[in-house]
């Protein structure tokens, strides 16, 4: 009777607490929203360090091939559009399935509309 | 100019405690002590604030269940539950950056994070892990990573090398993201603080009074910094559930 007592403000607050969390909207997918400041602020570095980022690593490493086996200036000029097709196909997951790569499988709650329809190679739904 | 401004030498390595071993200059330095510094405030966050475990928590608890549940939240909305057992290790990785970003802001503080070498190094230990685990859970079926479905091979000699190369940059970015942003947003402050003793000093009379505006923008920029430190720490624990996640749920 008395412990009953005891904890009744806790279930009290407990159901109170659970009430407010059903009542809350469901706290929607991450990528949907970027809307705020904050959001959009790392968004947008994420985007740009990626593009540049792969560019940049893509060049260094046909320079070093180019240095290792003697064929400049060609691994320099392959490995740069390399570099910027993967740059580019990074930037395009970052803002489409955050950072979902190529050969996951689409049963994460993010599963994005754009994705599912855009990228014809991400459509093994099993 | 009689005043020199010097913006980057805040990120100069000074050691405090010469060490060397074998001619290693394995010195304990100020980014060293600002490592150890952020360690031990991280544990005593987390071990003070949980000393007294009561079931309505104080500040301190609070403090650490909210960093806590952070993280834990993270984990599950983005690897899923095995991701659990790699708690331990984001949570560290976390609160490591976090610290590091914060104690930077702090006067007379050095921001570790503002080097790449220690960015690059929690990047790479990331990447290793993570191709590990990868390869460890999926065995050679791991490759299968870098072959996107349903493409003509013809293609797939195009798409194999841009794959490899897009999962290879992945630590350089990560790097990168945490270091320009810390050492660009010291830069910024430092050069507009710079500005404020010239101005000050030197600038004729009636121009004087301008010195309040720099002054003005470095406050505005503390608080851009602080979210910045927060919103890198979260981005780079963040990123690396993904990347944890792409290798746990491969195909």
């Amino acid at each position: 009777m008395n412990e009953r007592e005891k904890n009744d403000p806790l279930r009290d607050l407990g159901e109170r607490l659970d009430k407010a969390r059903a009542a809350r909207p469901k706290s929607p997918e991450r990528a949907a929203d970027n809307t705020s400041t904050g959001n959009a602020l790392a968004l947008g570095w994420r985007v740009g360090i990626e593009l540049v980022g792969a560019i940049v690593v893509a060049v260094f490493i046909g320079w070093a091939f180019d240095q290792w086996l003697g064929t400049r200036p060609w691994g320099m000029v392959v490995m740069f559009f390399l570099g910027v097709a993967a740059g580019m196909l990074n930037v395009y997951r970052t803002v489409t399935g955050l950072g979902r790569a190529v050969g996951f499988k689409q049963d994460a709650p993010s599963a994005d509309a754009s994705i599912k329809t855009g990228a014809g190679w991400d459509d093994d739904e099993d | 100019m009689a005043i020199e401004l010097h913006p980057l030498d805040q990120f100069k390595i000074e050691p405090l405690i010469p060490i060397h071993i074998g001619g290693i200059d394995a010195s304990f330095t100020n980014s060293a002590f600002f490592m150890v510094a952020a360690v031990l405030l991280a544990s005593l966050l987390l071990i003070w604030g949980t000393r007294k475990r009561e079931l309505v928590p104080g500040r301190w608890q609070s403090m650490a269940e909210i960093s806590y549940e952070f993280i834990a939240g993270m984990i599950d909305d983005n690897v899923g539950h095995e991701g659990r057992e790699y708690f331990p290790f984001i949570f560290t990785l976390f609160m490591f950056i976090l610290l590091g970003n914060l104690l930077g802001l702090i006067p007379y503080g050095f921001t570790f994070t503002s080097h790449i070498i220690v960015t690059f190094a929690m990047a790479a230990v990331v990447f290793i892990g993570v191709t590990i685990i990868g390869i460890a859970r999926h065995g050679w079926h791991f490759l299968g990573f870098f072959v996107p479905h349903g493409v003509p091979w013809v293609l797939l000699i195009l798409l194999v090398p841009i794959e490899i190369l897009s999962y290879l940059i992945r630590p350089f970015t990560l790097s990168i993201r945490l270091f320009a942003n810390m050492m660009a947003g010291h830069t910024m402050l430092a050069i507009f603080a710079g500005f404020v003793a010239p101005l000050a000093i030197l600038a004729a009379v009636p121009l004087k009074p301008l010195a309040v505006v720099p002054l003005g923008v470095d406050v505005l920029l503390i608080f851009l910094e602080l979210l910045v430190a927060v919103l890198q720490a979260y981005v780079f624990t963040i990123l690396t559930c993904l990347y944890l996640r792409d290798a746990i749920h491969l195909h």
